[in-house]
Formats: C-alpha cells, sequence, structure tokens
C-alpha cells in the first residue's frame, strides 16, 4: 500500500469510528431510518435492528407489503419457481426485530432537520439514514417507450404484477411468434439478468412454442457470462435466439407499443412480446435526498456513505461504488459492511474492516446452472474488485447441477438473512 | 513509500482495534499515462483505437496473446497464446519488462521498461481501457488484493467470538444460520477443529470449490479460528 495522506485520513478515520463516544442525542435512543426493503435495505435493518439489540431505534420504510424478489424472478419466467416462492413479507422483521416498518412512500429528505417525509404525510426523524432504493428507469432512453407503455411492453425488471405480467403475455405468444428483448445499456441491476430471462423465456418456448422466435437488441458489444450463455443457446435452444448487439444495430432501437412493432436499425418488426429494459438510474428518493451524481449515488467504499453527506448511507443498486455489480449479493454484502459502520458511529460498538463480495448465479435450461463471482476490497477511491471467479464452457453437467442446487441455497440463504 | 500490505491492529485505550490495510492499487494510471507516450508510436489506446505498428491495446485484460483478429502476430506470440498466455496486470508487466526475454521471436522491438514502478503504473493506465467489473464482473481485477496470512505475533485477537460473528455475516448470505442444508452445506455447530482444517485446506486451494476458495483466501488464521468459534456455538 502506498501510504498517502488520503490513506492515513482513511484509517485514522476507521479507528475514531470505534473510538469516539456515541454521539450526543437530544432524546432517546439513537434513530436509523431505512428506505427500501430488498437486499440492501431489508438486511441493513435487520442487522442494525439484530446487533445492536435494542440500543437503536430502526425504521423501515418500504411501500410493499409483499415484497418479490427480482433475482430468481427469471426462474418464475421459466417455469422453475412460482411467484409465491419469491415473495416475502416483513411480518418476522417487525415481530422478532423490533423493527418498525412502515408502508408507505418516502417522498423527501430534509437534510437539514434530518428527517424523511412520507407521502401518507407526516416525517420520520433519523440521525442516520440509509437509503436502498434500487433502480428507476432514465426517461426517453428507449424511443416510443415510456412507463405508460409498461402494460403492453412490459420491463418486469422490478419484480412481482410486471413479472406476471410478462409471464401471462409468453405464454399467450401465438404459435411460431416472436418474443423480442430490448436490453439495456451498461451500468444497470444484475449484468447476467437479461441474459438468464432470454434462456428460461427459450425453455418456456422450447416446450410449448418451438417455432417461436428471440430477438435481443442490444446496445453492448458484450455482455456478463456471453460465452457461457452463447454455448448455452446453441446447445439448448438452437436457432431460437438472434442476439443483435451493437455492431450489428442493436443500439439503434425504437418501439411502438400501439402497434407492437420494434425498429432495430431501420428495420421493423412486428412482435408478440417486447420485454423493453430501459436504461436506469438510482430509484428516484436517492436523487430528491441530493445524493447523487447523474444518475447514481457516489459512496465511499470503506463504510457506504454517501459522497454528499456524512449522515446518509447509500446502498445496493442505486449507489456508485466501483467494481461491484448492481447485484442483491452485492447489495446485501454492502448492507452488512454499511450496519456494522453504523452502530459504530451510534453506539461506538466496534467497526471491522469492510470486506465485500458477489455471486451471480444463472439457469440456462434445467440443472444447468451457471456462476460468475468475485471479492472486493476498498481502496481510497473505490470498492474494487480483487479475485474472481467463472464458471467454464464444457463443464460436465454434474458440475452445472451442483451449481443451479447451490443457487437454490444461497437463495434460502440470502432471503432468510433479508428478513429473518 | 511502501508498506506491505497486511492488516495491522494498534491499541487504542486497552483495546485491539484493526487498522485497515486497504487494497492496493494497480498502480498510479496519471503517471501510466505519461509512461505509455513511450508505446505509443506503436500502439493506440482508446476511443477509436486501431492497429498500427501493434495491435491496439483496448480490451487487452483477459484476451488471449496474439487474440485480436486482423492483425498479423509473430509466430513466437500466437504460439504462446495458443499455449494459453492471457493477458492480465501480471503477464502483461512480465512482458513490457523485457519484451523478447518473455517471448523470443516476437515483433515487439522496445527494450523494456526496467523499472517496476513504471511498469504498475502503465499497466494501471490500460486496466482503464479494458472492460469494467461493475458491468462484467468476470472482467480482470482492478486492484491487488490484501495478503492475508499474517504474522501471528503482530495480530493477537484470537477466536474473538464478536469478531467471528461479524465476520460469520459474510457466510450466511449462503449458509443459513438455521442449518438448512439443501444445496448449500450447513456450517453450524461443526467441531472448531474441523471447521479450521477444511477453511484452511479451501485457502491452499487443496478442497474444491471456486466459491468457497475465493472467501478463505482471505481469511487469516486468527479470523478463520474467530469464525471456527462462533460457528461453534453461534449463541
Amino acid at each position: 500500500m502506498k501510504l498517502n495522506r488520503r490513506t492515513f485520513i482513511g484509517s485514522a478515520g476507521v479507528v475514531a469510528a470505534g473510538f469516539s463516544a456515541p454521539m450526543v442525542l437530544a432524546q432517546g435512543k439513537p434513530r436509523v431510518v431505512v428506505v427500501g426493503g430488498g437486499a440492501g435495505g431489508a438486511t441493513a435493518a435487520r442487522y442494525v435492528a439484530k446487533d445492536s439489540k435494542g440500543e437503536i431505534d430502526v425504521t423501515l420504510i418500504e411501500p410493499s407489503r409483499t415484497y418479490y424478489t427480482c433475482f430468481f424472478s427469471n426462474l418464475y419466467l421459466g417455469g422453475f419457481q412460482e411467484l409465491s416462492d419469491i415473495a416475502h413479507s416483513y411480518g418476522t422483521l417487525a415481530a422478532d426485530y423490533g423493527i418498525n416498518v412502515v408502508h408507505d412512500w418516502a417522498v423527501g429528505v430534509d437534510r437539514d432537520t434530518k428527517s424523511v417525509a412520507l407521502a401518507g404525510g407526516g416525517s420520520v426523524p433519523y440521525d442516520k439514514l440509509i437509503l436502498s432504493p434500487g433502480i428507476d428507469f432514465v426517461g426517453g432512453a428507449v424511443e416510443g417507450w415510456d412507463l405508460s407503455s409498461q402494460n403492453k411492453m412490459p420491463h418486469a425488471y422490478k419484480a412481482g404484477s410486471q413479472t406476471e405480467l410478462l409471464k401471462a403475455q409468453i405464454m399467450a405468444m401465438p404459435e411460431g411468434g416472436t418474443f423480442a428483448m430490448v436490453a439495456p445499456p451498461n451500468p444497470y441491476r444484475c449484468p447476467p439478468g437479461p441474459y438468464e430471462r432470454v434462456s428460461m423465456v427459450a425453455h418456456v418456448l422450447k416446450a410449448n412454442n418451438p417455432t417461436a422466435k428471440i430477438i435481443v437488441a442490444d446496445p453492448k458489444p458484450k455482455f456478463s457470462k456471453m460465452s457461457l450463455f452463447q454455448e448455452g443457446w446453441s446447445n439448448h435452444y438452437e436457432g431460437m435466439v438472434d442476439w443483435i448487439g451493437e455492431d450489428f444495430g442493436g443500439g439503434s432501437v425504437s418501439v411502438n407499443p400501439e402497434a407492437m412493432t420494434v425498429t432495430i436499425d431501420g428495420e421493423e418488426t412486428k412482435v408478440d412480446v417486447c420485454n423493453v429494459i430501459p436504461a436506469m438510474k438510482a430509484g428516484r428518493i436517492a436523487e430528491m435526498a441530493g445524493v447523487t451524481e447523474g444518475n447514481w449515488a457516489p459512496v465511499n467504499a470503506a463504510d457506504m456513505s454517501s459522497k454528499a453527506d456524512p449522515d446518509i448511507y447509500v446502498l445496493g443498486d442505486a449507489s456508485q461504488q466501483g467494481d461491484m455489480p448492481k447485484s442483491g449479493f452485492s447489495a446485501n454484502s454492502q448492507a452488512k459492511v454499511c450496519a456494522n459502520a453504523v452502530r459504530g458511529a451510534l453506539t461506538g460498538s466496534k467497526v471491522f474492516p469492510a470486506k465485500f463480495s458477489n455471486t451471480c448465479w444463472s439457469l440456462i435450461d434445467a440443472n444447468d446452472g451457471v456462476k460468475v463471482g468475485a471479492t472486493y476490497e476498498a481502496t481510497p477511491d473505490k470498492i474494487a474488485k480483487v479475485d474472481g471467479f467463472i464458471s467454464q464452457t464444457g463443464e460436465n453437467a454434474d458440475l452445472r447441477k451442483a451449481t443451479y442446487e447451490e443457487s437454490l441455497g444461497w437463495y434460502a440463504g440470502i432471503t432468510s438473512d433479508m428478513f429473518g | 513509500m511502501r508498506l506491505p500490505h497486511q492488516l495491522f491492529f494498534v491499541i487504542v485505550g486497552g483495546v485491539l482495534t484493526p487498522v485497515i490495510a486497504t487494497a492496493e492499487d494497480l498502480g498510479d494510471a496519471e503517471a501510466g499515462k505519461v509512461v505509455f507516450e513511450k508505446c505509443s508510436s506503436c500502439h493506440q489506446v482508446g476511443k477509436g483505437a486501431e492497429n498500427k505498428i501493434g495491435p491496439h491495446l483496448n480490451g487487452v485484460f483477459g484476451r488471449k496473446a496474439a487474440g485480436l483478429e486482423g492483425f498479423n502476430y509473430s509466430k513466437s506470440l500466437t504460439r504462446a497464446g495458443n499455449s494459453g498466455l492471457e493477458w492480465h496486470a501480471d503477464t502483461l508487466s512480465d512482458y513490457v519488462e523485457n519484451p523478447r526475454a518473455f517471448a523470443s521471436g516476437t515483433r515487439m522491438n522496445f527494450a523494456g521498461l526496467k523499472n517496476p514502478e513504471d511498469r504498475a503504473n502503465v499497466v494501471a493506465y490500460l486496466r482503464g481501457f479494458s472492460d469494467n467489473p461493475s458491468d462484467i464482473p468476470e472482467a480482470d481485477p482492478t486492484a491487488k488484493g490484501t495478503d492475508h496470512s499474517i504474522d501471528p505475533e503482530i495480530l493477537a485477537i484470537q477466536g474473538d467470538p464478536e469478531y467471528g460473528a461479524y465476520l460469520s455475516n459474510e457466510c450466511t448470505t449462503c449458509h443459513q444460520i438455521e442449518g438448512g442444508d439443501e444445496g448449500i452445506p450447513s456450517i453450524v455447530y461443526w467441531p472448531a477443529e474441523d471447521f479450521v482444517v477444511a477453511l484452511h485446506a479451501y485457502k491452499e486451494k487443496k478442497r474444491p470449490h471456486p466459491v468457497m476458495q475465493m472467501i478463505a483466501g482471505r481469511l487469516n488464521n486468527d479470523e478463520i479460528a474467530a469464525l471456527a468459534a462462533y460457528f461453534n456455538n453461534p449463541e
């Protein structure tokens, strides 16, 4: 490590955080407010509540009473999971962890008075605010599409009714029909997600509608696990998937939701289903809190605190932290580092060094699972990738099956880590 | 100034607290830009870069040696590529240190960069023109990991259960604390000794499993002991 002033201050800050006297508060227990009950927010709320053993008041603001995980929602499309399998409630977090779960929208953050305004009226004060709002879509990113088109051309990139709708549309496709996907530009939630979805759609069509076609218009020249997916598409779904990358005009796309047409590089095609996954940005509350720069919220790598406000932390997809992909696993990993730092700042508990990791499993066909993973460390500038691995092409069926079974185990693990 | 990148512990107020040694950058990319001027008479990099006397260097990290279609490489480098040579931070650094020593017969007519700092910096500069791991998670690392083999004399937090509980956060993303074992094995109430032996076997890559090798690879001896103590009897 090169010792420079910034590194020194960074390290000293960590020590100070471990030993500074607990914050002097006007009254009562310190208050942590978490906005967003997904992989980042639910995990952070649970860990702060669990580890502070009642010393910190935790409020979780999440509009949905039933949370559908975005991870594994492709497996629902493929028929490998029921929608109820990916549905979770916040009952345990409230009952067993004493978290004050508020089902409402956070509609504003007043950083001077340190309070979060709710759509239903009133506001919640905080000492530390953790924002984990996931993603929203960039307006005008795909010509012809806006949120009012989402019933005709679903994004299904926030799980729940959109996922159900997309599945119903796939099942209703006419024989030999066409499924189109407009893939998003970098950076976006779940790098292998669109391509796992293509695989799952192909799996369903192969069984029910084997002459159907899949077209993917992609603004990128390459994507995560590309060789693994392309090998899988060729092995399992030969001739069904037509991926049109940047080199072939995949980035020049417009859609017409009324006419159900997609125009790729000037060529118009009539389609039966069109899954539009637009460019993404941080969930809107991050922007309203004034902690975004461009589309995302920059954070400090050591503790996920916002670069704009030391009392606000941003987790998961909404954050701009460096090398970690936007994934549920990443958000969960970041949440634990953040919870430890927040607890240290509020109660003087020990602050341990940040460790981050991520693994993304994808399913290509029944029992054909692949994965990519990495470990990350905090540098003064960012969260940096230091090591990693990826499944190889040509792996044997037993290994692929074991990888898939491992993903089921991970799902059970992470969801109990999030929701208790 | 260079420090061994280790986890140091300092005693403040009688309590042992870790000081985080952050991961080491590949080098100083800004300084590397200047070093690259020595290369730029033959190699282009960045937006619109094309093959000139040498191949363009966009996306070079993770690429097979002599792997760019449409460039006329030497037989020597082509053979190295076919034998499995890929360009990563370490191999690129070795190559530019002395190209002819690395691949005799290479057409790269360059005396070499003898100064290790120059090499690290130019590698860091070039890294900015290959895939970003936030978009392509399997893309090459952008920093060197902390060395987690630690002298026990420096570090004496044996079996700190609180630390073990904290470290276990990383395990419970996959291994359920309630002990479920579908797809991923249960690790709760595991005898401490077995736990330690298993984790060290992963760390030394004797046990096969990429995720566990990666996770154990960055746990030091005391961290493994702390985890073993915690999982032996969580709560």
